[in-house]
Protein backbone atom coordinates (compact mmCIF):
# COMPACT_ATOMS: atom_id res chain seq x y z
CA UNK A 1 0.00 0.00 0.00
CA UNK A 2 2.99 2.42 0.17
CA UNK A 3 2.86 3.29 -3.60
CA UNK A 4 -0.12 5.51 -4.51
CA UNK A 5 -3.02 2.88 -5.34
CA UNK A 6 -5.73 3.72 -7.81
CA UNK A 7 -8.28 5.56 -6.47
CA UNK A 8 -6.55 8.58 -5.18
CA UNK A 9 -4.80 9.70 -8.03
CA UNK A 10 -3.15 13.08 -6.60
CA UNK A 11 -4.80 16.07 -8.47
CA UNK A 12 -5.55 19.61 -8.32
CA UNK A 13 -8.04 20.95 -5.38
CA UNK A 14 -10.78 23.33 -6.48
CA UNK A 15 -13.09 25.09 -4.55
CA UNK A 16 -16.36 23.54 -4.14
CA UNK A 17 -15.67 20.15 -5.58
CA UNK A 18 -18.83 17.89 -6.61
CA UNK A 19 -17.35 14.90 -4.74
CA UNK A 20 -16.89 16.59 -1.41
CA UNK A 21 -20.51 17.66 -1.48
CA UNK A 22 -21.46 14.48 -3.02
CA UNK A 23 -20.16 12.79 -0.34
CA UNK A 24 -21.88 14.63 2.55
CA UNK A 25 -25.10 14.99 1.06
CA UNK A 26 -25.03 10.89 0.56
CA UNK A 27 -24.66 10.50 4.51
CA UNK A 28 -27.56 13.25 4.47
CA UNK A 29 -29.82 11.12 2.00
CA UNK A 30 -28.78 7.63 4.00
CA UNK A 31 -29.79 9.21 7.18
CA UNK A 32 -33.21 11.09 5.78
CA UNK A 33 -34.01 7.43 4.67
CA UNK A 34 -34.07 6.57 8.64
CA UNK A 35 -36.00 9.73 9.04
CA UNK A 36 -37.84 10.99 6.39
CA UNK A 37 -41.45 10.16 7.83
CA UNK A 38 -40.76 11.99 10.95
CA UNK A 39 -39.18 14.77 8.88
CA UNK A 40 -42.29 15.08 6.41
CA UNK A 41 -44.92 14.64 9.01
CA UNK A 42 -43.40 17.91 10.88
CA UNK A 43 -43.04 19.94 7.89
CA UNK A 44 -46.34 19.26 6.34
CA UNK A 45 -48.59 19.05 9.61
CA UNK A 46 -47.88 21.85 11.31
CA UNK A 47 -47.96 24.43 8.14
CA UNK A 48 -51.54 22.94 7.48
CA UNK A 49 -52.76 23.51 11.05
CA UNK A 50 -52.10 27.04 10.65
CA UNK A 51 -53.70 27.07 7.00
CA UNK A 52 -57.04 24.97 8.57
CA UNK A 53 -56.21 27.06 11.29
CA UNK A 54 -56.55 30.40 9.71
CA UNK A 55 -58.64 29.69 6.87
CA UNK A 56 -61.38 28.45 9.18
CA UNK A 57 -60.87 31.24 11.75
CA UNK A 58 -60.16 34.41 10.02
CA UNK A 59 -61.62 33.11 6.99
CA UNK A 60 -65.70 33.28 8.47
CA UNK A 61 -64.23 36.99 9.27
CA UNK A 62 -62.41 37.89 6.18
CA UNK A 63 -63.73 36.59 2.49
CA UNK A 64 -60.81 38.41 0.37
CA UNK A 65 -57.57 40.18 0.90
CA UNK A 66 -57.93 42.43 -2.13
CA UNK A 67 -59.14 40.69 -4.76
CA UNK A 68 -58.19 37.35 -3.42
CA UNK A 69 -59.84 34.80 -1.86
CA UNK A 70 -58.49 34.19 1.89
CA UNK A 71 -57.90 30.66 1.44
CA UNK A 72 -55.74 31.24 -1.62
CA UNK A 73 -54.25 33.85 0.26
CA UNK A 74 -52.88 31.81 3.30
CA UNK A 75 -52.13 28.67 1.51
CA UNK A 76 -49.84 30.60 -0.39
CA UNK A 77 -48.73 32.50 2.72
CA UNK A 78 -48.16 29.73 4.87
CA UNK A 79 -45.47 27.57 2.15
CA UNK A 80 -43.25 30.51 3.40
CA UNK A 81 -43.73 29.14 7.18
CA UNK A 82 -43.02 25.82 5.65
CA UNK A 83 -39.72 26.53 4.06
CA UNK A 84 -38.77 28.36 7.12
CA UNK A 85 -39.61 25.70 9.58
CA UNK A 86 -38.19 22.93 7.73
CA UNK A 87 -34.68 25.34 7.25
CA UNK A 88 -33.77 27.04 9.66
CA UNK A 89 -34.71 24.55 12.34
CA UNK A 90 -32.39 21.58 10.67
CA UNK A 91 -29.81 24.66 10.11
CA UNK A 92 -29.66 24.91 13.61
CA UNK A 93 -30.24 21.96 15.63
CA UNK A 94 -28.93 19.41 12.77
CA UNK A 95 -25.23 21.86 12.93
CA UNK A 96 -25.16 22.04 16.63
CA UNK A 97 -25.74 17.94 17.33
CA UNK A 98 -23.47 17.32 15.17
CA UNK A 99 -20.68 19.23 15.66
CA UNK A 100 -20.83 19.26 18.95
CA UNK A 101 -22.74 15.89 20.54
CA UNK A 102 -22.28 13.61 17.80
CA UNK A 103 -18.62 15.28 16.37
CA UNK A 104 -19.40 13.88 13.27
CA UNK A 105 -17.95 17.73 11.45
CA UNK A 106 -15.02 16.37 13.08
CA UNK A 107 -14.65 13.30 11.29
CA UNK A 108 -15.93 15.01 8.18
CA UNK A 109 -13.20 16.96 7.92
CA UNK A 110 -10.50 14.68 8.53
CA UNK A 111 -11.55 13.33 5.00
CA UNK A 112 -10.81 15.47 2.26
CA UNK A 113 -13.58 17.89 2.38
CA UNK A 114 -13.39 21.76 3.82
CA UNK A 115 -15.66 23.65 5.89
CA UNK A 116 -17.20 25.62 2.42
CA UNK A 117 -17.47 22.42 0.90
CA UNK A 118 -19.46 21.16 4.41
CA UNK A 119 -21.49 23.71 5.06
CA UNK A 120 -22.14 24.00 1.42
CA UNK A 121 -23.28 20.58 0.94
CA UNK A 122 -25.44 20.93 4.81
CA UNK A 123 -27.38 23.99 3.16
CA UNK A 124 -27.97 22.30 0.10
CA UNK A 125 -29.48 19.37 1.18
CA UNK A 126 -31.85 21.06 3.70
CA UNK A 127 -33.13 24.00 0.80
CA UNK A 128 -33.82 21.21 -1.65
CA UNK A 129 -36.04 19.60 1.09
CA UNK A 130 -37.68 22.38 2.16
CA UNK A 131 -38.37 23.51 -1.88
CA UNK A 132 -40.37 20.43 -1.76
CA UNK A 133 -42.20 20.80 1.06
CA UNK A 134 -43.38 23.96 0.35
CA UNK A 135 -45.55 22.48 -2.01
CA UNK A 136 -47.25 21.14 1.15
CA UNK A 137 -49.51 24.10 1.74
CA UNK A 138 -50.65 24.38 -1.95
CA UNK A 139 -50.98 20.49 -2.46
CA UNK A 140 -53.69 20.97 0.97
CA UNK A 141 -54.85 24.75 -0.26
CA UNK A 142 -56.17 22.24 -3.02
CA UNK A 143 -58.07 19.83 -1.08
CA UNK A 144 -59.68 23.08 0.49
CA UNK A 145 -60.32 24.35 -3.10
CA UNK A 146 -57.25 26.82 -4.08
CA UNK A 147 -57.22 26.79 -7.98
CA UNK A 148 -54.11 24.51 -9.53
CA UNK A 149 -52.17 26.37 -11.44
CA UNK A 150 -49.05 25.61 -13.45
CA UNK A 151 -47.10 28.66 -11.87
CA UNK A 152 -47.29 26.47 -8.47
CA UNK A 153 -44.51 24.43 -9.44
CA UNK A 154 -42.33 27.68 -9.38
CA UNK A 155 -42.66 27.51 -5.44
CA UNK A 156 -39.98 24.42 -5.35
CA UNK A 157 -37.39 26.37 -6.94
CA UNK A 158 -38.71 29.33 -4.70
CA UNK A 159 -38.53 27.34 -1.56
CA UNK A 160 -35.76 25.95 -2.05
CA UNK A 161 -33.57 29.78 -2.40
CA UNK A 162 -35.36 31.00 0.59
CA UNK A 163 -34.51 27.78 2.56
CA UNK A 164 -31.37 28.10 1.38
CA UNK A 165 -30.91 31.06 2.89
CA UNK A 166 -32.90 30.29 6.13
CA UNK A 167 -30.83 26.92 6.41
CA UNK A 168 -27.23 28.95 6.44
CA UNK A 169 -29.05 31.58 9.30
CA UNK A 170 -29.03 28.19 11.37
CA UNK A 171 -25.99 27.32 10.45
CA UNK A 172 -24.60 30.54 11.46
CA UNK A 173 -26.64 30.58 14.75
CA UNK A 174 -25.03 27.24 15.87
CA UNK A 175 -22.03 28.12 15.03
CA UNK A 176 -22.43 31.24 17.08
CA UNK A 177 -24.66 29.61 19.97
CA UNK A 178 -22.94 28.48 22.81
CA UNK A 179 -25.50 25.80 24.40
CA UNK A 180 -28.23 24.54 22.48
CA UNK A 181 -30.56 25.97 24.47
CA UNK A 182 -29.71 29.46 23.17
CA UNK A 183 -31.75 28.43 20.19
CA UNK A 184 -34.59 29.12 22.17
CA UNK A 185 -34.35 33.08 22.27
CA UNK A 186 -33.71 32.60 18.41
CA UNK A 187 -37.30 31.36 17.97
CA UNK A 188 -38.95 33.27 20.26
CA UNK A 189 -37.10 36.65 19.65
CA UNK A 190 -36.66 36.25 15.94
CA UNK A 191 -38.29 33.31 14.12
CA UNK A 192 -41.75 33.62 14.89
CA UNK A 193 -42.02 37.32 14.37
CA UNK A 194 -40.58 36.79 11.11
CA UNK A 195 -43.09 34.53 10.41
CA UNK A 196 -46.25 36.23 11.60
CA UNK A 197 -45.13 39.84 9.70
CA UNK A 198 -44.25 38.58 6.23
CA UNK A 199 -47.84 39.45 4.90
CA UNK A 200 -48.85 35.60 5.44
CA UNK A 201 -51.96 35.69 7.16
CA UNK A 202 -52.68 39.10 6.61
CA UNK A 203 -51.14 42.14 4.10
CA UNK A 204 -48.46 44.09 5.97
CA UNK A 205 -49.38 47.13 4.64
CA UNK A 206 -52.45 46.38 7.76
CA UNK A 207 -49.55 46.97 10.26
CA UNK A 208 -47.96 50.44 11.62
CA UNK A 209 -45.44 52.53 9.32
CA UNK A 210 -42.42 51.81 11.35
CA UNK A 211 -43.47 47.86 11.81
CA UNK A 212 -43.84 47.91 7.86
CA UNK A 213 -40.81 49.03 6.46
CA UNK A 214 -39.21 46.77 8.85
CA UNK A 215 -40.98 43.92 7.22
CA UNK A 216 -39.71 44.56 3.86
CA UNK A 217 -36.15 43.95 5.17
CA UNK A 218 -37.51 40.44 6.45
CA UNK A 219 -36.53 37.71 3.45
CA UNK A 220 -40.14 35.44 4.31
CA UNK A 221 -42.05 38.76 3.19
CA UNK A 222 -40.48 38.28 -0.43
CA UNK A 223 -40.97 34.68 -0.35
CA UNK A 224 -44.80 35.28 0.46
CA UNK A 225 -44.81 37.83 -2.52
CA UNK A 226 -42.97 35.48 -4.98
CA UNK A 227 -45.20 32.44 -3.98
CA UNK A 228 -48.52 34.14 -4.21
CA UNK A 229 -48.15 35.75 -7.25
CA UNK A 230 -46.52 33.03 -9.10
CA UNK A 231 -49.18 30.83 -7.62
CA UNK A 232 -51.82 33.06 -8.41
CA UNK A 233 -50.55 34.00 -11.56
CA UNK A 234 -50.03 37.62 -11.05
CA UNK A 235 -46.21 37.61 -11.86
CA UNK A 236 -45.11 41.46 -12.62
CA UNK A 237 -41.67 43.20 -12.51
CA UNK A 238 -41.61 43.21 -9.19
CA UNK A 239 -41.00 39.85 -8.26
CA UNK A 240 -37.60 39.66 -9.69
CA UNK A 241 -36.80 42.58 -6.53
CA UNK A 242 -38.10 40.05 -4.87
CA UNK A 243 -36.13 36.72 -5.91
CA UNK A 244 -33.02 39.51 -5.75
CA UNK A 245 -33.68 40.06 -2.03
CA UNK A 246 -33.68 36.33 -1.84
CA UNK A 247 -30.95 35.48 -3.27
CA UNK A 248 -28.81 38.43 -1.79
CA UNK A 249 -30.30 37.07 1.73
CA UNK A 250 -28.58 33.13 0.39
CA UNK A 251 -25.44 34.37 -0.34
CA UNK A 252 -24.72 36.42 2.59
CA UNK A 253 -26.14 33.77 5.12
CA UNK A 254 -24.30 31.59 3.13
CA UNK A 255 -20.69 32.57 3.36
CA UNK A 256 -20.97 34.07 6.80
CA UNK A 257 -21.92 30.89 7.95
CA UNK A 258 -18.69 29.31 6.08
CA UNK A 259 -16.81 31.85 8.14
CA UNK A 260 -18.40 31.26 11.50
CA UNK A 261 -18.44 28.26 11.47
CA UNK A 262 -14.76 27.83 10.10
CA UNK A 263 -13.77 29.85 12.72
CA UNK A 264 -15.28 27.40 15.54
CA UNK A 265 -13.93 24.13 13.53
CA UNK A 266 -10.59 24.90 12.53
CA UNK A 267 -8.54 26.51 15.46
CA UNK B 1 15.98 6.28 0.38
CA UNK B 2 11.92 7.44 0.21
CA UNK B 3 11.25 10.87 1.20
CA UNK B 4 9.49 10.99 4.83
CA UNK B 5 5.80 10.28 4.90
CA UNK B 6 5.11 13.07 7.49
CA UNK B 7 7.96 16.28 8.34
CA UNK B 8 7.29 18.34 10.76
CA UNK B 9 9.83 21.43 11.79
CA UNK B 10 9.43 24.35 14.89
CA UNK B 11 5.77 24.07 15.07
CA UNK B 12 4.29 25.98 17.51
CA UNK B 13 0.66 25.87 18.71
CA UNK B 14 -1.21 27.67 21.09
CA UNK B 15 -4.28 28.17 22.45
CA UNK B 16 -4.77 31.13 24.41
CA UNK B 17 -2.35 30.83 27.61
CA UNK B 18 -1.42 27.11 26.63
CA UNK B 19 1.11 26.18 24.25
CA UNK B 20 -0.17 22.76 23.23
CA UNK B 21 2.66 22.22 20.95
CA UNK B 22 6.10 24.25 21.64
CA UNK B 23 8.79 23.90 18.93
CA UNK B 24 7.82 20.29 17.52
CA UNK B 25 10.44 18.72 15.15
CA UNK B 26 8.97 15.34 14.32
CA UNK B 27 9.95 13.34 10.83
CA UNK B 28 8.34 9.85 9.97
CA UNK B 29 9.48 7.87 7.58
CA UNK B 30 7.61 6.40 4.90
CA UNK B 31 6.32 2.64 5.57
CA UNK B 32 7.00 2.84 9.54
CA UNK B 33 5.11 2.40 12.31
CA UNK B 34 5.76 5.45 14.07
CA UNK B 35 4.37 5.72 17.72
CA UNK B 36 3.89 9.05 19.00
CA UNK B 37 4.27 8.13 23.05
CA UNK B 38 3.71 10.83 25.93
CA UNK B 39 1.78 11.65 29.18
CA UNK B 40 -1.85 13.04 28.70
CA UNK B 41 -1.12 17.19 28.28
CA UNK B 42 2.14 16.68 25.97
CA UNK B 43 1.08 17.78 22.50
CA UNK B 44 -0.13 14.44 20.92
CA UNK B 45 -3.78 15.43 20.13
CA UNK B 46 -2.80 18.54 18.67
CA UNK B 47 0.09 17.03 16.63
CA UNK B 48 -2.68 14.87 15.21
CA UNK B 49 -4.75 17.95 14.33
CA UNK B 50 -2.18 19.89 12.97
CA UNK B 51 -1.73 16.81 10.32
CA UNK B 52 -5.25 17.22 8.84
CA UNK B 53 -5.04 20.94 9.29
CA UNK B 54 -8.24 21.24 11.63
CA UNK B 55 -5.82 22.67 13.72
CA UNK B 56 -3.22 25.57 12.22
CA UNK B 57 0.14 26.61 13.79
CA UNK B 58 1.37 29.30 14.74
CA UNK B 59 4.85 28.60 13.20
CA UNK B 60 5.95 26.27 11.69
CA UNK B 61 6.29 24.01 8.95
CA UNK B 62 4.94 20.46 8.06
CA UNK B 63 4.34 18.91 5.02
CA UNK B 64 2.27 15.34 4.50
CA UNK B 65 3.43 12.96 2.02
CA UNK B 66 4.94 16.08 0.10
CA UNK B 67 2.12 18.58 0.47
CA UNK B 68 2.61 21.49 2.48
CA UNK B 69 0.04 22.08 5.12
CA UNK B 70 -2.17 23.78 5.60
CA UNK B 71 -2.26 25.17 1.63
CA UNK B 72 -2.23 21.55 0.35
CA UNK B 73 -3.98 19.86 3.07
CA UNK B 74 -6.99 18.68 1.01
CA UNK B 75 -4.42 16.50 -0.88
CA UNK B 76 -2.35 15.41 1.85
CA UNK B 77 -6.20 14.31 3.47
CA UNK B 78 -6.68 12.50 0.53
CA UNK B 79 -3.95 10.16 0.69
CA UNK B 80 -4.33 9.77 4.54
CA UNK B 81 -6.25 7.68 6.65
CA UNK B 82 -7.07 9.15 9.92
CA UNK B 83 -8.59 7.21 13.05
CA UNK B 84 -9.68 9.31 16.11
CA UNK B 85 -9.07 8.85 19.62
CA UNK B 86 -13.10 9.65 20.38
CA UNK B 87 -15.73 7.69 18.42
CA UNK B 88 -17.65 10.06 16.00
CA UNK B 89 -19.24 7.13 13.63
CA UNK B 90 -22.84 8.10 12.57
CA UNK B 91 -24.67 5.89 15.09
CA UNK B 92 -28.13 5.58 12.84
CA UNK B 93 -26.25 4.39 10.02
CA UNK B 94 -25.16 0.47 8.96
CA UNK B 95 -21.61 -0.44 8.77
CA UNK B 96 -21.57 -0.54 5.07
CA UNK B 97 -23.46 2.72 5.06
CA UNK B 98 -20.51 4.79 7.14
CA UNK B 99 -17.91 2.58 4.96
CA UNK B 100 -19.94 4.07 1.64
CA UNK B 101 -20.07 7.68 2.71
CA UNK B 102 -16.22 7.87 3.39
CA UNK B 103 -15.75 5.80 -0.13
CA UNK B 104 -17.82 8.45 -1.63
CA UNK B 105 -15.79 11.32 0.37
CA UNK B 106 -11.97 9.75 0.01
CA UNK B 107 -13.15 9.83 -3.71
CA UNK B 108 -13.13 6.04 -4.74
CA UNK B 109 -14.17 5.76 -8.10
CA UNK B 110 -17.67 4.56 -8.24
CA UNK B 111 -16.80 1.19 -9.92
CA UNK B 112 -14.21 0.08 -7.15
CA UNK B 113 -16.75 1.05 -3.90
CA UNK B 114 -18.10 -1.91 -3.66
CA UNK B 115 -14.64 -3.80 -3.47
CA UNK B 116 -13.45 -1.17 -1.51
CA UNK B 117 -16.14 -1.33 1.03
CA UNK B 118 -15.79 -5.28 1.20
CA UNK B 119 -12.25 -5.07 1.25
CA UNK B 120 -12.42 -2.69 4.22
CA UNK B 121 -15.17 -5.00 6.15
CA UNK B 122 -13.16 -7.87 6.09
CA UNK B 123 -9.93 -5.87 7.35
CA UNK B 124 -11.62 -4.88 10.28
CA UNK B 125 -13.19 -8.20 10.70
CA UNK B 126 -17.16 -7.08 10.02
CA UNK B 127 -18.17 -8.64 7.00
CA UNK B 128 -21.08 -10.29 9.03
CA UNK B 129 -21.94 -7.05 10.46
CA UNK B 130 -22.05 -4.97 7.54
CA UNK B 131 -25.74 -4.32 7.74
CA UNK B 132 -26.15 -3.88 11.49
CA UNK B 133 -26.45 -0.60 12.59
CA UNK B 134 -23.35 1.14 14.65
CA UNK B 135 -25.52 1.98 17.80
CA UNK B 136 -25.69 -2.03 17.93
CA UNK B 137 -22.06 -2.85 17.72
CA UNK B 138 -19.78 -3.67 20.46
CA UNK B 139 -17.51 -0.99 21.74
CA UNK B 140 -14.75 -3.01 20.23
CA UNK B 141 -16.93 -3.45 17.01
CA UNK B 142 -17.29 0.21 16.55
CA UNK B 143 -13.77 0.66 17.33
CA UNK B 144 -12.68 -1.47 14.51
CA UNK B 145 -15.27 0.15 12.04
CA UNK B 146 -13.71 3.62 13.34
CA UNK B 147 -10.11 1.67 11.76
CA UNK B 148 -12.17 0.18 8.46
CA UNK B 149 -13.21 3.65 7.82
CA UNK B 150 -9.91 5.23 7.84
CA UNK B 151 -8.76 2.60 5.12
CA UNK B 152 -11.71 2.83 2.88
CA UNK B 153 -9.37 4.08 -0.32
CA UNK B 154 -5.77 2.82 0.83
CA UNK B 155 -4.27 5.36 2.25
CA UNK B 156 -0.57 5.54 2.13
CA UNK B 157 -0.57 7.08 5.63
CA UNK B 158 -2.63 5.99 8.88
CA UNK B 159 -2.73 8.37 11.71
CA UNK B 160 -4.23 6.06 15.08
CA UNK B 161 -5.03 9.30 17.82
CA UNK B 162 -5.02 6.77 20.87
CA UNK B 163 -6.48 3.91 19.47
CA UNK B 164 -7.28 2.08 22.39
CA UNK B 165 -7.65 4.81 25.03
CA UNK B 166 -10.68 3.51 27.65
CA UNK B 167 -10.92 0.04 25.89
CA UNK B 168 -11.27 -3.12 27.95
CA UNK B 169 -7.86 -5.36 27.61
CA UNK B 170 -9.91 -7.70 25.55
CA UNK B 171 -10.67 -5.23 23.08
CA UNK B 172 -7.16 -3.88 23.60
CA UNK B 173 -5.81 -6.98 22.09
CA UNK B 174 -8.15 -7.20 19.21
CA UNK B 175 -7.13 -3.71 18.27
CA UNK B 176 -3.25 -4.85 18.48
CA UNK B 177 -3.26 -7.53 16.26
CA UNK B 178 -5.51 -4.76 13.96
CA UNK B 179 -2.86 -2.58 13.80
CA UNK B 180 0.53 -5.59 13.73
CA UNK B 181 -1.49 -6.66 10.71
CA UNK B 182 -1.50 -3.29 9.14
CA UNK B 183 2.17 -2.54 9.80
CA UNK B 184 3.18 -5.99 8.42
CA UNK B 185 1.22 -4.94 5.13
CA UNK B 186 4.05 -1.81 4.84
CA UNK B 187 1.12 0.85 5.96
CA UNK B 188 2.95 4.40 7.36
CA UNK B 189 1.28 4.75 10.53
CA UNK B 190 1.20 7.33 13.08
CA UNK B 191 -0.17 6.21 16.21
CA UNK B 192 -0.17 8.57 19.59
CA UNK B 193 -0.38 6.58 22.55
CA UNK B 194 0.06 7.24 26.37
CA UNK B 195 0.27 3.21 26.65
CA UNK B 196 3.81 1.95 27.50
CA UNK B 197 3.13 -1.53 26.15
CA UNK B 198 1.15 -0.18 23.20
CA UNK B 199 3.82 1.69 21.93
CA UNK B 200 6.71 -0.81 23.20
CA UNK B 201 4.49 -3.55 21.02
CA UNK B 202 3.55 -1.83 18.15
CA UNK B 203 5.86 0.67 17.18
CA UNK B 204 9.14 0.45 15.30
CA UNK B 205 9.93 4.11 16.01
CA UNK B 206 9.12 5.97 19.22
CA UNK B 207 8.82 9.62 19.71
CA UNK B 208 8.82 10.65 23.18
CA UNK B 209 6.67 13.79 23.55
CA UNK B 210 6.85 16.39 26.47
CA UNK B 211 5.64 19.48 26.92
CA UNK B 212 4.82 19.75 23.12
CA UNK B 213 8.07 18.88 21.82
CA UNK B 214 9.63 15.74 20.99
CA UNK B 215 12.70 14.83 23.84
CA UNK B 216 14.01 11.46 22.94
CA UNK B 217 13.23 9.28 19.77
CA UNK B 218 14.67 5.27 18.49
CA UNK B 219 13.72 2.11 18.38
CA UNK B 220 11.83 0.87 21.95
CA UNK B 221 15.03 -1.14 22.33
CA UNK B 222 17.04 1.79 21.67
CA UNK B 223 15.82 4.23 23.66
CA UNK B 224 15.54 1.77 26.74
CA UNK B 225 19.03 1.67 26.43
CA UNK B 226 20.04 5.20 26.36
CA UNK B 227 17.88 6.48 29.20
CA UNK B 228 17.40 3.47 31.36
CA UNK B 229 20.66 1.25 30.32
CA UNK B 230 20.54 -3.02 30.44
CA UNK B 231 19.57 -3.53 33.66
CA UNK B 232 17.35 -2.08 36.47
CA UNK B 233 17.76 -3.00 40.42
CA UNK B 234 14.71 -2.52 42.30
CA UNK B 235 15.64 -1.80 46.09
CA UNK B 236 12.48 -2.90 48.49
CA UNK B 237 12.03 -1.87 51.62
CA UNK B 238 10.47 0.15 54.71
CA UNK B 239 9.38 3.38 53.61
CA UNK B 240 12.74 5.03 55.76
CA UNK B 241 14.77 2.42 53.75
CA UNK B 242 13.85 3.73 50.00
CA UNK B 243 13.77 7.37 51.35
CA UNK B 244 17.42 6.53 52.29
CA UNK B 245 17.94 4.90 48.83
CA UNK B 246 16.78 8.08 46.97
CA UNK B 247 19.10 10.19 48.67
CA UNK B 248 22.10 7.89 47.99
CA UNK B 249 20.50 7.98 44.21
CA UNK B 250 19.95 12.03 43.93
CA UNK B 251 23.63 12.21 45.67
CA UNK B 252 25.26 9.80 43.26
CA UNK B 253 23.77 11.26 40.14
CA UNK B 254 22.01 7.91 39.54
CA UNK B 255 19.15 8.06 37.28
CA UNK B 256 16.12 6.49 39.88
CA UNK B 257 12.49 6.12 40.18
CA UNK B 258 9.56 5.27 42.58
CA UNK B 259 8.63 1.97 40.99
CA UNK B 260 5.15 1.00 43.44
CA UNK B 261 7.01 -0.69 46.77
CA UNK B 262 10.61 0.05 45.25
CA UNK B 263 12.96 2.27 44.18
CA UNK B 264 14.09 1.53 40.77
CA UNK B 265 17.70 2.67 39.97
CA UNK B 266 18.48 3.03 36.20
CA UNK B 267 21.82 1.74 34.44
CA UNK B 268 22.33 -0.82 37.44
CA UNK B 269 25.14 -2.62 34.99
CA UNK B 270 27.43 0.73 35.32
CA UNK B 271 26.72 1.92 38.57
CA UNK B 272 29.91 -0.06 40.49
CA UNK B 273 29.61 -1.71 44.02
CA UNK B 274 27.83 1.17 45.81
CA UNK B 275 24.66 0.00 44.46
CA UNK B 276 22.21 -1.59 46.89
CA UNK B 277 21.10 -4.78 47.28
CA UNK B 278 18.28 -5.33 45.74
CA UNK B 279 16.15 -7.64 43.03
CA UNK B 280 18.20 -7.14 39.04
CA UNK B 281 15.51 -6.94 36.05
CA UNK B 282 16.36 -6.23 32.38
CA UNK B 283 15.50 -2.47 31.93
CA UNK B 284 12.21 -1.41 29.88
CA UNK B 285 10.69 1.21 28.19
CA UNK B 286 8.60 2.27 31.13
CA UNK B 287 12.04 2.82 33.19
CA UNK B 288 13.38 4.98 30.07
CA UNK B 289 9.87 7.18 29.40
CA UNK B 290 9.96 7.72 33.37
CA UNK B 291 13.49 8.81 33.30
CA UNK B 292 12.82 11.43 30.26
CA UNK B 293 9.84 12.68 31.45
CA UNK B 294 9.86 12.37 35.06
CA UNK B 295 5.97 11.10 35.15
CA UNK B 296 4.50 7.49 35.71
CA UNK B 297 1.75 6.40 33.19
CA UNK B 298 -0.26 3.50 32.83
Amino acid sequence: MSSTPPGTPVRAVRRLEPAALAGVMTRDIVLFGRYWKATTFSSIVQPTIYLLAFAAGIGALVNRVGHVPYLDYVATGVVATAVLFSSAFPGMFNTFVRWRFQRTYDALLAAPVDVEELVTAEVLWISLRAGVYGLAPILVGIVFGLHPAVGMLLVVPIGFLTGFGFAAFGVLLAAIAKTIDNFNYVTSAVLTPMFLVAGTFFPITSLPAGIRVVARFNPLYHCVQLVRDASLGSLGVADLAHAGVLALFAIVMWRLAIWRLGKRLID
Amino acid sequence: MQPPAIAIRGAHKRYGEITAVNGLDLEVPAGVCFGLLGPNGAGKSTTMRLLTAQSLADEGEITVLGHTLPAQSKQARMQMGVVPQLDNLDIELTCRQVLSVFARLYRVARHERHAAIARALAIANLTARADTRVSELSGGMRRRLLVARGLIHQPRLVLLDEPTVGLDPQIRQELWSLIDSLRSAGVTMLMSTHYIEEAERLADVVAVMSAGRVIAQGTPAELTLAHAGERVVEVYGTPERLAEVGELAAARGWSSRRSGPAVAIMHAESLGEEVPDGTTRPANLEDAFVALTGEEIE
